[in-house]
C-alpha cells in the first residue's frame, strides 16, 4: 500500500485582523501519496498557489498543520521544490550557474555542483547552452533551466505552478511530454507531483489524481482518480469524458436567481463577487451558443472554439450566470430566452438589456443608491472604496469597484472621472433610475 | 528608470518616528557639544606645502579618505538598510530616521564630531577620523536609500525561489540581494563620490577658534592656495583633482556600468548598452582571466562555504523579543530623555534676539535656495531635453556631464567670492552660484533621462498631429518630464540647503565675510565656538528642510508618481 508522503489537516489561512477578516483558505484536508501525481485546479482566487506555498514551508498557515512523512513542518521543506510560473531565473547568472546556486545552497561541493549541473542540463536537452544568460533563451528553454534546476535538489515532492501556462502552446506540450517520460519511467527521484493548474485539460493529461476547489472561501469541493494510462490521446471518449466532470464539478449547477445574485450588502456575511471578464468575450460567448443547436453546448468544448482559457471560461460562465443570460446543468450551457435577447440585440438593445440585468445585483444596488443619495449624484472613489471595505478585503474591493465602473460604464448607468477620481451617475443612468422609481410608485 | 531616485517613503506625511528622530538628533548634537566644551583651547596645525610635487602624495591622501569613508557608508548600508527592510518594527523607526539624517546639514556637525574626537584621541587621529566621518556623511544616505529600495522592490517569484532552494543569508546577499541592487548601487556611488569631493575642502580644513585641525591633503592644498591668494598653485591644486576625478571615472564607474549591465532585470537585451574601452581591455587580458580561474575563483568558493556556515537559515516568522530587549530599549529611551532634558536647557540659553535672527536665517537661505533651483531648472530643462532628445548628443556628452557634475564647485568657488565681492551684495550673488554650482547636475541628469525616455511613438503623435512647439512641451515633454524634474529639484535642494554652510560665510586668510543665513549663523557659531547657537540653529535648519519635504516636495512626488509616469 501507498505510503503517505504529506498531509495537511485542518489548514486554514486567514487575512487581516478582525472585524475585516477574510478567509483565504478554510480547513483543508489533503493527504498526498507515494507514487501519485496530484493536479490542484480551481478557479482564480480560490487559494491554490496559497496552498502550494504553505506545502512548501514557504507561508505559514494561520491554523492547522502541514505533516512531511509523519513530521510536522517547521520551516521550507528541505524534500520539496517549486516549479515557477514565471521560472523564477536568476536573469544575472548563467544557465548553468542557475542550476548550481541550488546545489550550492544544498552544501554540495563546488567541483561537484558543475559536473551535476551540466547533466541535468544534458538531460533536458540543454547541452551547448550552459553560458548563455536566461535572457538569451525562449520560455520554454527557460522552463527546462526551472525543471533543471528542481531536480537538481532531488526533491521528493515536486511542486508546479502553473509550470505551463506562460508558454506558447507547442512549447508547453513539448515540455508536457517530457516530464511526464521523465516521471513515469522512474528516471526521477520524486516521489509525487503536485501541479497547480487552472487548465482542466491539462490536468486530465498528466494527472492520476484531480483536487477541485472553489473560492470564497477556499476549500476543496472534489476529489477524483483519472484512471487512464499513459499517453493519453485527448480526442479519446474516455479522456473527454473526464474532462467534462471536471467542468461540471466546476461550473456547478445555475441556482434560482435569489441565491444566484446573493444577499443585499446590507445584510450580514459576504456578498457575491462579480467575476473579472472581459465583455466583449461575453458577447462572443453568448453570440456562439446562439448559434449552436437548441443554443446549448458542452462547457469542455469551448475554450478551444473560443479561444480561450478554461479559466477564463469559467469566469465567463459565471458572469452570464449571474445576469441571468445562461443556465449551466451537468457540464452543459445552455442560454436562456434573455441570453438570446442580448445576442440577436443591437449594440444600444444590449446596453439596455445589460443595463437592467446588473441594476439587480446587490452589488449594483448599493452603489447606484449611494450615488443617488449623494450630492450631485457623485462620490469621491476612496469613499466608495472604503465602503467596500467592510465586505471585502483591500485588493478584492478594488477589483469589485473596477469591474463595477466597467460594467456600469458599459451600461452607461455609471461614470468615472480618472483625473479627479470621482464616480458618478452617468446621465442615462438618472433618466433609468428615475423611469424605474416612477413606474414602482405607480404601481402602488 | 530614473538614474538618482532620492529616498521618498510614501506613507505617511508625519508620523511618531519623526519625533523620536529629532530627539535623537538633538541629542546626539548635544553630547559632542558637551565634550567638545573639555578640548585644549589652542591646537597647532600642520604645514601645507603648496610646492606642485607634494600634489600626488596629497591626492593620495584624499583618495584614501573619500575611499575609507566609502567604505564604511556600504557597510552602513548593508546593515542598516537591510534591517529596515527586514524589520517592520525597526522600519518605523529606521526610515524617518534617515530621510531626516539626510537633511541635517553635514557641516554643522563636524565640530561635534571632531571636538568629541579629540578629546578621546590625539589631534591627528581625531581630525583624520572627524574628516572621514564628515565624508561618510555626505556619501551614505543615498546609497542606503537606494540599498532599502532594492530590498523592497525585489521580485516575490525570486526571493520564494531562494526560499524554496534554500539559500543561507550569505548566498542570498551574493546571488540575489546584491546583483538586484546592483545597477542603483553603482548609480549612486557615483553620486555619493561626486559628494565626497564636494564637501573634501571642508573636511580637511577645519579649524574651530583657535584649534587648528587642517590635514595634507588636496582639500587643504588648494584652501592654503586661496589663502595665500597664489593663484598658480590653485590651477595646480584644481587641475589634480579633476585628473583624480577623471581617472575614477575611466578607469573605475564606466567599467563598472559596463560589467553591471547584466544585472538589469529586464529578459530582453539592451539596445545601447553603456561601454569603457578599460572595461574591454580588461575582459581581453588573459593575465587576468589566469588570476581569476587560478585565485579569485577558488577563494570565492571557500568564502561561500565558510560564510555559508556561518550564516544559518532563514529564521522563520517574527521573533518575540525577550525581556532582555525590552529592558535595553527602556534604557535608550531613559538616556534618550535625558539627553532631549539637557539639549532643550542648552536651547532655552539662546537669548530670544538671537531666535529671531535664526528665523531670519532661514528666511534669507530659502529665498537663495530657490533662487538658484529657479535657475537651474531655467537652463537645464531646455538644454536635457536637447540633449536626451538626441541619442547622438547624448551618447557624447552624457559622459562630459557626469564628470562636470562630479567636480567640485566648493574647490572654485574662493576665485568666485573674491571676483564678486567687489560689487554690492557681492557674497549673495556668490553664495546663489555656489549652490547653482553644486546642485544643477542632478537636475540636468534627470531631465537628459526623462527626455530619453519618452517612448517615441508618442514623439510621432505629436508631429502627425501638427501641434505648435508650445503644445508640445505643453502636452508632451513638460509632463513626461515632471516626475524626472521633481526627482532632481528633490536632490538639488537638500544640497542647496547644506552648501549655504559653506556659501554664506567664508574666510580668506585673517579676512572674514559673511552675509545674513542660516548657514552663516551655523559657521559663525563654529568658529566662534558658541556651541548653544550651533544647536539652535542646526535644529532650525534640520526643521525646515524636513517640513519642506514633508508639506511640498514629498506632494510633488507622489503627484508625479501617480499622474505622470509614463509606464
Amino acid at each position: 500500500m501507498s505510503v503517505p508522503l504529506l498531509e495537511l489537516r485542518h489548514v486554514t489561512q486567514v487575512y487581516g485582523t478582525p472585524p475585516r477578516q477574510f478567509i483565504a483558505i478554510d480547513d483543508i484536508n489533503l493527504t498526498i501519496f507515494e507514487g501519485e501525481f496530484v493536479a490542484l485546479v480551481g478557479p482564480s482566487g480560490c487559494g491554490k498557489s496559497t496552498l502550494l506555498r504553505i506545502i512548501t514551508g514557504l507561508q505559514r498557515p494561520t491554523s492547522g498543520e502541514v505533516l512531511y512523512r509523519g513530521t510536522v513542518l517547521t520551516g521550507v521543506n528541505p524534500y520539496a521544490t517549486i516549479v515557477f510560473q514565471t521560472f523564477a531565473l536568476f536573469p544575472w547568472l548563467t544557465v548553468q550557474e542557475n542550476v548550481e546556486v541550488a546545489l550550492k545552497a544544498r552544501g554540495v561541493p563546488p567541483r561537484l555542483c558543475a559536473q551535476r549541473a551540466i547533466e541535468l542540463l544534458d538531460r533536458v536537452g540543454l547541452d551547448g547552452f550552459e553560458n548563455a544568460y536566461p535572457r538569451e533563451l525562449s520560455g520554454g528553454m527557460r522552463q527546462k533551466v526551472g525543471f533543471a534546476r528542481a531536480m537538481a535538489v532531488e526533491p521528493e515532492l515536486l511542486c508546479m505552478d502553473e509550470p505551463f501556462s506562460a508558454l506558447d502552446v507547442l512549447s508547453a506540450e513539448a515540455l508536457r511530454g517530457d516530464l511526464l517520460e521523465l516521471w513515469t519511467r522512474g528516471q526521477i527521484p520524486t516521489r509525487a507531483i503536485l501541479m497547480v493548474t487552472h487548465n482542466i485539460e491539462e490536468a486530465v493529461f498528466m494527472a492520476d489524481r484531480i483536487v477541485v476547489m472553489d473560492k470564497d472561501p477556499g476549500r476543496i469541493i472534489a476529489d477524483l482518480r483519472v484512471e487512464l494510462p499513459h499517453p493519453r490521446p485527448r480526442k479519446a471518449p474516455a479522456f473527454l469524458e473526464t474532462v467534462d466532470r471536471v467542468y461540471a464539478i466546476l461550473a456547478g449547477q445555475t441556482q434560482p436567481e435569489h441565491v444566484e445574485i446573493g444577499a443585499a450588502l446590507s445584510e450580514p456575511g459576504r456578498p457575491r463577487t462579480l467575476p473579472n471578464i472581459s465583455l466583449n468575450k461575453l458577447a462572443s460567448l453568448l453570440e456562439h451558443l446562439a448559434e449552436m443547436p437548441q443554443a446549448r453546448a458542452d462547457l469542455y468544448q469551448l475554450p478551444e472554439k473560443l479561444a480561450i482559457s478554461s479559466d477564463a471560461l469559467l469566469s465567463l460562465t459565471d458572469a452570464a450566470e449571474l445576469l441571468g443570460f445562461v443556465t449551466v446543468a451537468q457540464g452543459d450551457i445552455e442560454l436562456t430566452p434573455l441570453g438570446l435577447a442580448f445576442a440577436e440585440a443591437s449594440i444600444q438593445a444590449r446596453k439596455e438589456i445589460f443595463s437592467s440585468r446588473i441594476r439587480r445585483l446587490p452589488l449594483f444596488s448599493w452603489l447606484l443608491e449611494m450615488l443617488w443619495a449623494a450630492e450631485n449624484h457623485q462620490l469621491p472613489r476612496d469613499v466608495v472604496l472604503e465602503a467596500l471595505e467592510s465586505k471585502f478585503h483591500r485588493e478584492e474591493a478594488e477589483r469589485q469597484l473596477e469591474i463595477a465602473v466597467t460594467w456600469g460604464r458599459y451600461a452607461e448607468l455609471v461614470a468615472y472621472d480618472d483625473s479627479t477620481q470621482t464616480i458618478s451617475l452617468d446621465p442615462t443612468g438618472i433618466t433609468a433610475l428615475v423611469q424605474s422609481e416612477l413606474a414602482k410608485a405607480l404601481q402602488k | 528608470m530614473l538614474l538618482f531616485k532620492p529616498g521618498q517613503p510614501t506613507q505617511h506625511l508625519a508620523s511618531w518616528g519623526d519625533l523620536v528622530v529629532l530627539v535623537i538628533i538633538a541629542v546626539l548634537i548635544y553630547s559632542g557639544v558637551r565634550l567638545a566644551f573639555r578640548t585644549p583651547s589652542v591646537i597647532e596645525g600642520p604645514q601645507i606645502s603648496l610646492a606642485p610635487t607634494s600634489l600626488p602624495w596629497y591626492a593620495m591622501l584624499s583618495v584614501g579618505r573619500v575611499f575609507a569613508a566609502y567604505g564604511f557608508s556600504l557597510l552602513f548600508t548593508f546593515l542598516y538598510g537591510s534591517a529596515a527592510a527586514r524589520n517592520r518594527r525597526a522600519e518605523q523607526i529606521l526610515l524617518p530616521l534617515l530621510d531626516v539624517l539626510q537633511s541635517v546639514p553635514i557641516l554643522s556637525f563636524l565640530p561635534v564630531v571632531l571636538l568629541s574626537f579629540s578629546v578621546i584621541l590625539p589631534a591627528r587621529a581625531a581630525a583624520e577620523l572627524a574628516s572621514i566621518v564628515l565624508i561618510f556623511t555626505s556619501q551614505v544616505w543615498n546609497l542606503t536609500f537606494a540599498w532599502y529600495q532594492s530590498l523592497k522592490t525585489i521580485p516575490n517569484e525570486l526571493r520564494e525561489a531562494s526560499g524554496v532552494f534554500g539559500l543561507n543569508r550569505w548566498l542570498r546577499f551574493k546571488f540575489l540581494e546584491l546583483p538586484f541592487a546592483a545597477l542603483s548601487l553603482i548609480w549612486n556611488s557615483m553620486m555619493s563620490w561626486a559628494g565626497g569631493w564636494f564637501f573634501l575642502m571642508a573636511a580637511e580644513t577645519f579649524t574651530v577658534g583657535e584649534r587648528d585641525f587642517r590635514l595634507p591633503g588636496l582639500g587643504s592644498y588648494i584652501q592654503e592656495a586661496v589663502a595665500q591668494a597664489n593663484p598658480h598653485a590653485l590651477l595646480w591644486g584644481i587641475g589634480a583633482l579633476i585628473f583624480v576625478i577623471v581617472l575614477f571615472d575611466q578607469l573605475l564607474w564606466r567599467p563598472l556600468l559596463a560589467w553591471a549591465d547584466r544585472f538589469k532585470l529586464e529578459m530582453v537585451e539592451s539596445e545601447h548598452p553603456p561601454r569603457s574601452w578599460f572595461y574591454e581591455a580588461l575582459r581581453s587580458s588573459r593575465l587576468l582571466r589566469w588570476l581569476s580561474e587560478h585565485f579569485w575563483r577558488p577563494i570565492s568558493e571557500r568564502l561561500d562555504v565558510l560564510l555559508g556556515r556561518l550564516a544559518p537559515q532563514e529564521l522563520q516568522g517574527p521573533s518575540e523579543s525577550s525581556w532582555l530587549g525590552k529592558i535595553l530599549w527602556g534604557l535608550v529611551g531613559v538616556g534618550l530623555l535625558i539627553g532631549a532634558y539637557r539639549a532643550l536647557e542648552m536651547l532655552v540659553r539662546v537669548p530670544i534676539e538671537q531666535w529671531g535672527v535664526i528665523v531670519l536665517g532661514v528666511g534669507a537661505t530659502l529665498l537663495r535656495v530657490s533662487i538658484a533651483l529657479g535657475i537651474a531648472l531655467a537652463w537645464t530643462i531646455p538644454a536635457g531635453v536637447l540633449i536626451g532628445m538626441n541619442p547622438r548628443w547624448a551618447a557624447y556628452l552624457q559622459p562630459l556631464v557626469q564628470i562636470a557634475a562630479s567636480v567640485p564647485a566648493t574647490a572654485f568657488f574662493p576665485l568666485l567670492a573674491l571676483f564678486f565681492l567687489g560689487f554690492a551684495g557681492g557674497l549673495n550673488i556668490a553664495a546663489i552660484l555656489l549652490m547653482l554650482m553644486g546642485t544643477q547636475w542632478y537636475l540636468l541628469f534627470n531631465v537628459i533621462a526623462g527626455a530619453a525616455a519618452i517612448p517615441q511613438d508618442l514623439k510621432y503623435t505629436t508631429v502627425l498631429l501638427h501641434l505648435s512647439s508650445w503644445e508640445r512641451w505643453r502636452t508632451l515633454i513638460l509632463p513626461a518630464l515632471f516626475p524626472y524634474i521633481i526627482t532632481g529639484a528633490i536632490t538639488a535642494s537638500g544640497g542647496a540647503w547644506n552648501a549655504s554652510i559653506v556659501a554664506e560665510y567664508i574666510e580668506f586668510g585673517d579676512r572674514t565675510v559673511r552675509t545674513l543665513g542660516i548657514g552663516a549663523l551655523i559657521a559663525q557659531a563654529t568658529a566662534v565656538g558658541d556651541y548653544p547657537l550651533l544647536l539652535a540653529a542646526t535644529l532650525s535648519m534640520v526643521g525646515a528642510v524636513v517640513l519642506i519635504n514633508r508639506f511640498f516636495w514629498r506632494r510633488l512626488y507622489r503627484l508625479a508618481e501617480e499622474q505622470y509616469r509614463l509606464e
